[in-house]
């Protein structure tokens, strides 16, 4: 080994504290690219696979009953490879050890052979057989749910009539990777299943014999969506198409996208903010050795050392450091990666989910980080190579300390000689002050981006679930009811209070802009079923007029006033032309909202319901579920707190995780920037406190000075942090923003509080292992070193 | 050495003509030379002699290639250093100077025979480096750092470093001004020696009128200026000096 590497190599053992700190900065934020880019290329190449093996569909429709002789003309569609017709239909299942009712989509699938397209992959058991009736496939969740196995059976109530359906298999779908229940925005595995079930079971069951009301389109490659799209809505219209959409659309393949699109965010955000604070921490350390080794320098120039090999000798030093969090952060990455896809198990369910390691992303991060550390150190390796050594030899001018002008404005006795020294230290480089300041806002910021995932969720379920929403149940009727099916299930035994609803599929036009989008109608002045601004005051619902929710107007780009056109895609299909009379906030879904009556008024019908909200004594909710199965028009009962316990169980154990991975990371750069930032000032200043212990100060009076920068640097980074976390958090709420739903951007004042604790903890820890120096501080030797 | 031999008659390494260096120190600027023009010749021993500030230490930094003069010009054998650009200079100081230095300038975290290996690793014709050890007595040291050997046994091992690489000229800078007497002698003689087994051109700045007396030649600096050259009919020999 070349002697220079050797010296590198003791210098580095020399730098352990500091150069261990730097390593787990980098470490932290490779591990988080690392992570989340292997996540990205294994959830993709899996999702892509599962995909093309399993054939999942391009475009989706829904009519109402189209006949088969319509097939051809579907498939002579130019670019479209290949139509899959079926049915479909939301059934109330009555389960076993379960009081309310759950919800099973019933697929149909054909009696002879493969589905063309949304092929179903057989976990266990195996397909339903040809023509052997009342078998069925479940989904896979549905059934771990609820813990059956093939041979198990189930009840469900179709058409009305009580069915006893056989599991013979258990299944998954490239349509189903994630379960969740149209209306809802999260899955709830126990009370939504999917089942697949033999055509003629369904034929038979819905009178559908020869006629489908789904259909699923594969498109040739290279063919433009939007014209496919039309000619199948001009064909489909006359039976009662509401309206044909592709995988964008699509629930499944839509939480997947988003899932998809936050790991890329997360790759992006996470190594700027630890290779910042790294390339800074290298700054400091680097500057530090390298003016500590003046002479050192010199030495090597004036026996012959090029400039450039001494610019090469503290390079390598950086780029150990950098190899060392790379390395680290990387097989950190691929731990927290694997972790990370035991996570999505539960959550996307694939045949196997398995974890592939990204290498180009592992490339990328070691180069990102060899560029953050160049960029960081390259003016203090510069230095040294531009050092000429003649100079080094001579001690370098003593360093010009300036009383700053607000320290002239006090009097003197005010401030401490002690607390004079630290201010004008701080003052005479506000550069580095100012970067240490960031470094640790930067700790403080990582944990409220980390934990404000939390607040905005509580808050959302909050808004959603206790402010607007107050009902228990909501019942959807396979048909609109009509008033006396309104009137027996407003009366039931235990129902306190009840809201109907009228909901018709529409496209909502503005402009050039439109979405297919479900209108709501509502009583004026809904007690259950609530609409609230944006300060969560409720909103009446105006008589005439369209109400959207923020998103809506968002996208179509309409506010109060605007005239927009709603084309109904159900019954006479009527075209209108709203004003849009109030804007909600809503944080799930795209919504319309109008009155009621004045809904029946344009749609030309009676007083007739799509659901029904209900409010129900707790003590009997068990016969209402009862008396509710019982009802063939009832199509669906969702139970919001039900939905809400599913929903907090899950993610509540999956945010834990993750953010004991982000407290971890939080403390790496709080420990790393206060201890390297002591341990600089401690070098540099050995001389001063120990003259000062010299001529009789204490060591408590000497740490003060020392310790005293990082209080003050501290201090100043508390809240500095937090409005940087604040506005991170915005950054990511923004990028969250998808039609599926919108993260509100709350930050608890808990949050915050634990943010900046975090951070003194860390700071107290570094504080006390530098400080546990100043005491060993060899008083003599210290002075007699020319430094 | 004889000292009847007129210097004419010797080839000159170093020729420096009329420089001057002015440089600049925190807030102040420092007049380190004002005019010098001196020579020095093959395998002479030159004690360079002034008080702190006179310029010496400039001067042999400008020789030694660490520093150009602010004007005027420096030879080195048929090279002009003062033409040179930094990497020649670079070249230079590698193939051709040895250099130690009042504060040693020893790498803390090399052994002594680690810190000249350091040194015969890009010479050309270096001797071994254990050789150069045994050259200062400190064979039996070598695997000492810089933090176990007493100041005088630094130095030692700096003029091993220095002469590995079998320079031309061994420049050093007040070698004994960070040692007690009796260190310093041993820390000349080692130097003397060099100078006279190996006939390295060897040049010392000192501002102890003592050590001048081992000198062939001695230099005297006053603020900047030549003061006075004078040659020594009779040279002491180092373990002879007393301060």
């Amino acid at each position: 080994m070349r002697k220079l590497d050797r010296k590198l190599l003791r210098d580095l053992y020399q730098l352990r504290g500091q150069a261990s700190a730097i390593v787990l900065v980098i470490a932290a934020g490779v591990a988080t690219f690392v992570m989340s880019m292997c996540a990205y290329r294994s959830l993709t190449t899996t999702k892509d696979a599962f995909y093309r093996d399993y054939r999942f569909a391009d475009l989706f429709s829904s009519t109402h009953r189209t006949p088969d002789a319509l097939l051809p003309r579907l498939r002579d569609i130019e670019g479209v490879a290949a139509v899959e017709p079926r049915l479909v239909y939301d059934v109330l299942l009555d389960v076993p050890g379960m009081s309310e009712p759950a919800t099973a989509r019933l697929i149909s699938i054909p009696d002879r052979g493969q589905s063309e397209l949304n092929q179903v992959y057989i976990r266990r058991g195996r397909m339903i057989e040809p023509l052997h009736s009342g078998e069925v496939v479940v989904s896979e969740v549905f059934a771990k749910a609820h813990g059956f196995v093939p041979g198990d059976q189930v009840r469900a109530i179709i058409n009305g009539k009580t069915q006893v359906m056989r599991i013979v298999g258990i299944a998954l779908s490239p349509e189903y990777v994630i379960q969740v229940q149209p209306g809802s925005i999260l899955p709830d595995d126990k009370r939504f299943g999917i089942f697949w079930i033999g055509r003629r079971d369904l034929e038979a069951a819905f009178d559908m014999t020869g006629a489908f009301n789904n259909v699923s389109v594969r498109l040739a490659l290279g063919h433009e969506t939007d014209h496919v799209i039309d000619q199948l809505d001009r064909l489909l219209k006359p039976y009662g198409s509401v309206g044909s959409y592709d995988r964008d659309e699509q629930l499944s393949h839509r939480y997947l996208s988003d899932e998809l699109s936050q790991l890329r965010g997360m790759a992006v955000m996470a190594p700027a903010i630890f290779l910042g604070v790294a390339a800074f921490l290298l700054n400091i350390a680097v500057s530090r050795i390298i003016s500590q080794q003046r002479e050192q320098i010199a030495a090597l120039k004036a026996f012959g050392y090029s400039d450039f090999e001494v610019g090469a000798h503290y390079l390598n030093l950086v780029f150990v450091i950098t190899v060392g969090g790379s390395v680290v952060g990387s097989i950190f990455g691929f731990w927290m990666g694997a972790n990370m896809m035991g996570m999505y198990e539960e959550f996307y369910k694939f045949p196997s989910l398995e974890f592939l390691v990204n290498w180009p992303a592992v490339a990328a991060a070691f180069l990102m980080t060899t560029v953050a550390a160049v960029v960081g150190t390259f003016v203090s390796v510069r230095s040294a190579v531009t050092l000429p050594p003649a100079e080094a030899m001579r001690p370098e001018a003593p360093p010009s300390y300036q009383t700053s002008w607000w320290e002239r404005l006090l009097p003197k006795r005010w401030i401490a000689p002690e607390m004079r020294m630290v201010i004008r230290n701080v003052t005479r480089r506000p550069l580095r002050a100012g970067l240490s300041i960031v470094g640790i806002s930067m700790a403080v910021a990582v944990m409220v981006l980390g934990n404000f995932s939390l607040d905005a969720m509580n808050y959302m379920m909050h808004f959603q679930f206790r402010l607007a929403q107050r009902q228990d149940l909501t019942v959807t009727f396979v048909e609109p009811a009509t008033e006396s099916v309104m009137y027996e299930v407003q009366n039931l035994d235990g129902v306190l209070e009840s809201e109907t609803m009228r909901s018709v599929a529409t496209r909502i036009r503005f402009q050039n802009r439109s979405r297919r989008i479900g209108i709501m109608g509502l009583l004026p002045d809904p007690q259950l079923y609530r609409l609230l601004d944006a300060d969560e005051q409720p909103v009446r619902v105006p008589e005439y007029g369209v109400m959207l929710n923020s998103k809506l107007a968002e996208i179509l780009g309409a506010t109060i006033g605007d005239q927009v056109i709603v084309e109904v895609l159900e019954g006479k299909r009527p075209t209108l032309t709203l004003e849009v009379s109030a804007i909600v906030e809503e944080y799930a879904g795209l919504n319309a909202y109008m009155n009621k009556t004045r809904l029946h008024e344009v749609l030309l019908e009676s007083n007739v319901a799509s659901g029904a909200f209900l409010k129900v004594d707790p003590n009997r909710i068990d016969a209402v579920f009862a008396e509710l199965e019982e009802r063939p028009g009832v199509g669906s009962v969702t139970i919001k707190n039900a939905m809400m316990q599913s929903f907090e169980q899950t993610v509540a154990e999956n945010i834990l995780v993750m953010r004991s991975f982000i407290v971890m990371f939080a403390a790496v750069i709080a420990v790393g920037v206060v201890y390297n930032t002591a341990r600089i000032s401690l070098s540099e200043r050995q001389r001063d406190l120990a003259t000062m212990r010299v001529i009789g100060f204490t060591n408590r009076e000497v740490s003060t000075v020392l310790l005293g920068e990082i209080i003050i640097f501290t201090a100043l980074a508390i809240p500095l942090g937090c409005l940087i976390g604040y506005g991170l958090a915005a950054i990511t709420t923004a990028g969250l923003d998808t039609d599926n739903y919108r993260i509100p951007l709350v930050v608890s004042r808990n949050t915050l509080l634990l943010a900046a604790s975090v951070v003194v903890v860390a700071t107290i820890l570094s504080a006390t292992l530098v400080q546990r120096r100043v005491k060993r501080l060899d008083l003599i030797s210290v002075l007699k070193t020319r430094d | 050495m004889n000292s009847s031999n007129p210097p004419t008659a010797r080839q000159s390494v170093f020729r420096a003509v009329d420089i001057a260096k002015i440089y600049q120190m925190g807030e102040v600027q420092v007049h380190a030379l004002r005019g010098v023009s001196v020579e020095l010749y093959e395998g002479e021993f030159v004690v360079l002699l002034g008080a702190s500030g006179s310029g010496k230490s400039t001067l042999l930094n400008i020789l030694g290639g660490l520093d150009a003069p602010s004007s005027g010009t420096v030879h080195y054998l048929d090279r002009e250093l003062t033409a040179s650009d930094p990497s020649q200079l670079t070249r230079y100081r590698r193939d051709n100077v040895g250099f130690v230095f009042q504060f040693y300038n020893l790498i803390p975290s090399l052994t002594a025979r680690e810190n000249v290996e350091l040194i015969t690793e890009i010479a050309t014709e270096p001797m071994d480096a254990l050789d150069a050890l045994d050259l200062v007595g400190l064979k039996d040291r070598s695997d000492h750092f810089p933090a176990q050997l007493s100041g005088g046994e630094q130095q030692r091992v700096a003029i091993a470093r220095a002469i590995a690489k079998n320079p031309k000229v061994l420049l050093c800078d007040e070698p004994t001004g960070a040692l007690d007497v009796q260190t310093g002698i041993v820390v000349l003689q080692a130097i003397g020696q060099i100078n006279q087994q190996l006939g390295t051109t060897t040049a010392v700045i000192t501002h102890n009128a003592e050590i001048a007396k081992m000198a062939d030649r001695v230099i005297l600096l006053s603020d900047g200026h030549i003061a006075g050259i004078e040659r020594n009919s009779t040279k002491v020999a180092a373990q002879d000096l007393r301060w």
